[in-house]
């Protein structure tokens, strides 16, 4: 039974770490579309429901 | 009991998928050089609506404006809607730069620009010009 939980263990770290570095990597095009919407409505003052 | 542990250590995998997800989520864009940058532009924009619409200045490919045709200004007024144009670039171009900057990702800018630029021209107001990826002039 340890040896499965160290086994699981070590699988979710293993797993988990490069997905941390992933995202810091590679630039997030959705989440920057969505920031840049929300600058260009309020420099714009256009209401956000338009789009 | 082994599956008791198994599906407890699989409930904390799963439970942890959300947090992977929320980093992705969103970007910082609430520093105040940000704050001021927008502010900036807003109070701007009041000057250059006319103009957008008028097609004297039109949103470029690169994330920028430009003057697209200076002759439906009038003479008296060109200097200062060129000024207006040379104010507005400056406080996009520091726009883009601060966001990846307060991403701790400055090597984003480039991204950031293209990103904008598609935005801005996806958003402008029908009738407003915009430059394509040829560098001609489009009416949207």
């Amino acid at each position: 039974m340890r040896k499965i939980l160290v086994t699981i263990g070590l699988l979710v770290f293993v797993n988990i770490l490069p997905a941390c570095v992933t995202i810091n990597i590679y630039f997030p095009a959705a989440a920057a579309e969505k920031a840049a919407d929300k600058i260009i409505e309020e420099v714009w003052q256009l209401e956000s429901e338009e789009e | 009991m082994n599956n008791v542990v198994c599906r407890i250590v699989l409930l904390v995998c799963l439970s942890m998928i959300p947090f992977v997800g929320y980093a992705t989520a969103n970007l910082e864009v609430n520093t105040p050089a940000i704050v001021n940058l927008k502010q900036s532009m807003q109070s701007r924009h009041g000057e250059l609506a006319p103009y957008y619409v008028s097609g004297a200045v039109g949103l470029t490919y690169d994330g920028l404006i430009a003057i697209r045709d200076a002759n439906s200004i009038p003479l008296a007024k060109r200097q200062l809607v060129n000024s207006f144009v040379a104010a507005e670039n400056q406080d996009r171009s520091a726009l883009y730069r601060e966001i990846a900057r307060a991403n701790s990702h400055p090597e984003w800018e480039k991204d950031i620009r293209v990103t904008f630029s598609q935005r801005w021209i996806n958003l402008a107001k029908p009738g407003w010009w915009y430059q394509t990826a040829n560098s001609t002039w489009a009416r949207k």
